[in-house]
């Protein structure tokens, strides 16, 4: 099995006010080239944690992380994030929000012309052609979303890392923007790590769906394995025995073996 | 003296105008906001006139839009007027409206004559006020943005140099003449000085502000990318610094044009502070209402001016 990420016994600790808070302990996790791989649990069990780990965007306090057989000493472009809040420069167009990610990982060693042309590239797999010109607040929070994913993709990452991508957007865009996304992932083979909130969502992208227990202290509690083919079609699904199961699997896991007690 | 209690009376509205430390943090996050809420209802603001052109809108309701926005603003005029003219006709010394316009129309008639140092037009005072501001100012801002770059960006710098500036801030400008005068042995460059010193406070801080108030999510940006230094510089902390260098800017040229006038009726020389203490001693009051309002409307398109570039800068919310 070639694992791209390597999680091994990680654990990560907060310096408080409050003192020491333990918000991951015993992490372990291997992520296979071209996966899919969802983190799913209750709210504030670690899961932002765990993938800015992945990251790079803070650093373990203790246990190692791998990528590619080296040791995650900081964040970097060969993995790409899509942020919960799209995090797009609103003081540059839709065009060069992707430009800069793209200049920076292929500007090197290509012209202008093929950096622009991977941009339009980037922006046409997502349908967003017509916005490349539009400044980030003329357009809607889904078209955001839409160009954030533009931009990890463009930049031809290793791993792309999710978190909550549609966690901000109605059930109607989510569900169109997942769409997008099977299609997007199906072409480009990606390895991707995403948070989420939704089983469906969970279930409909993911080779295999991580459930995390609740904190302090949360591990992953168990792994799901998805048998489902790909790529994979949301009305058909919603007929399939096996997508029952799965998504029962996780809904048992979430509601009553980690029942989290109303605050 | 006269001069003793004006300054006085500045010296406490110059703390004011210029930000204070820690109650700072509120009214700088403020004031960009309010930046970028005028700036999206601009749009609303010019379309609302866009209906008065259409053929189909009755004229009674474009009459009553035309009186709305006219007929309070003159009203209020036509109130003070009134005041003053009362006022004038109950004293001797005290010069009423008519005197005052009359006055106004002979000196603005030729505002650019010189008669030896102490005797020119009212252009020539307002233009040498206004250059003792854009160089005091503009030197300001050359040392003040990068100061409010380096303490914003190292917690060190912050660290060493706000108790030194908590202290010099709330100093009236004034207070600093003396010791351009010494060092500087002349008058001009001395009131140069104090604009220097009113403005660089409120271009530090507003720097600085803006400087510790770059969204996170932009940082990380710029890390997963791995931008370089340079980049770092020109894509994300510039542009997100810009809105409250503005603001800061803008905070310091209005206290700037208080301080000038104060500053120049101790120097002397020429200048619009100065004109309005020659005109005292010749016993010219309608001069010195004049030069209230000439100060006040040149006060005004500066303040305005700064708000259009402020606006061409703000990006809208997003
Ligand atoms: N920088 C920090 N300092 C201290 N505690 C932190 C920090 N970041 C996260 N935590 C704590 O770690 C725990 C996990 O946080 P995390 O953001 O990973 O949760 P999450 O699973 O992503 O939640 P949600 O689904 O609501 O986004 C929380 O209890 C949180 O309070
Ligand atoms: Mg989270």
């Amino acid at each position: 099995m070639n694992a791209i990420v390597k999680v091994e016994n990680v654990g990560m600790v907060f310096e408080t006010k409050k003192g020491r808070f333990v918000a991951l302990k015993d992490v372990n996790l291997q992520i296979r080239s071209g996966e899919v791989v969802s983190l799913i649990g209750h709210s504030g069990c670690g899961k932002s944690t765990l993938l800015n780990l992945i990251a790079g965007l803070t650093l373990p306090t203790s246990g190692v992380m791998l990528c590619s057989g080296r040791e995650i000493a900081g964040p970097g472009p060969e993995r790409a994030v899509v942020f919960q809040n799209h995090s797009l420069l609103p003081w540059l167009s839709c065009f060069e929000n992707v430009y800069l990610a793209v200049e920076r990982v292929f500007g090197a060693k290509e012209g202008k012309a093929r950096l622009k042309e991977r941009t339009a590239a980037a922006l046409e797999m997502v349908h967003m052609t017509h916005a490349a010109q539009k400044m980030p607040h003329e357009i809607s929070g889904g078209m955001k979303q839409r160009i954030g994913i533009a931009r990890a993709f463009a930049m031809e990452p290793k791993i792309l890392l999710m978190d909550e991508p549609f966690g901000a957007l109605d059930a109607l865009t989510r569900a169109s923007l997942q769409d997008e996304l099977i299609g997007v992932m199906e072409k480009t083979g990606a390895t991707v790590v995403m948070v989420t909130h939704d089983v469906d969502e969970a279930v409909l992208l993911s080779d295999r769906v991580v459930m995390m227990t609740n904190g302090p202290a949360a591990t992953i509690g168990e792994i799901l394995e998805v048998k489902l083919d790909k790529p994979r079609d949301r009305l058909a699904l919603a007929h399939d025995p096996h997508f029952a199961e799965c998504r029962g699997a996780i809904l048992e896991f979430l509601y009553q073996k980690q029942m989290k007690k109303a605050a | 003296m006269n001069t003793a209690t004006l300054t006085s009376a500045l010296g406490a509205i110059v703390p004011e105008a210029a930000p204070a430390h820690p109650a700072s943090a509120a009214r700088c996050e403020a004031t960009p906001a309010k930046e970028s809420d005028m700036a999206s209802s601009t749009p609303t603001q010019t379309a609302a006139p866009a209906p008065t052109a259409e053929p189909g809108t009755p004229f009674g309701e474009r009459a009553g839009q035309f009186f709305r926005a006219v007929i309070p603003p003159c009203l209020g005029f036509a109130f003070v007027i009134g005041l003053w003219a009362l006022v004038a006709m109950s004293s001797a010394d005290f010069p009423g409206p008519a005197k005052t316009f009359d006055a106004a129309v002979t000196l603005f008639s030729d505002p650019f004559y010189r008669n030896g140092p102490n005797d020119q037009g009212i252009g020539w005072n307002i233009l040498s006020s206004l250059k003792r501001v854009a160089v005091g100012f503009g030197v300001a801002a050359l040392v003040g943005i990068p100061m409010g770059f380096i303490i914003g960006r190292f917690a060190f710098m912050n660290s060493m140099l706000e108790p030194i500036i908590s202290i010099l801030r709330p100093v009236s400008p004034l207070a600093w003449l003396p010791i351009g005068l010494m060092v500087f042995k002349a008058a001009d460059p001395a009131s140069t000085w104090t604009i220097f010193i009113c403005s660089i406070w409120p271009m530090i801080l507003n720097t600085a502000q803006g400087v510790q108030r770059v969204p996170q999510d932009y940082l990380n940006v710029a890390r997963v990318l791995n931008l370089s230094e340079f980049k770092i510089i020109t894509k994300i902390l510039l542009p997100s610094v810009l809105p409250y260098m503005l603001t800061g800017i803008r905070l310091s040229i209005g206290t700037a044009w208080l301080v000038i006038v104060a500053a120049e009726m101790l120097t002397g020389g020429v200048g619009i502070g100065f004109w309005v203490w020659d005109e005292w001693n010749n016993l010219k009051v309608e001069h010195i209402i004049i030069a209230i309002f000439v100060i006040g409307i040149v006060g005004l398109l500066l303040e305005q001016l700064l708000l259009l570039i402020a606006r061409r800068f703000s990006y809208g919310t997003n």
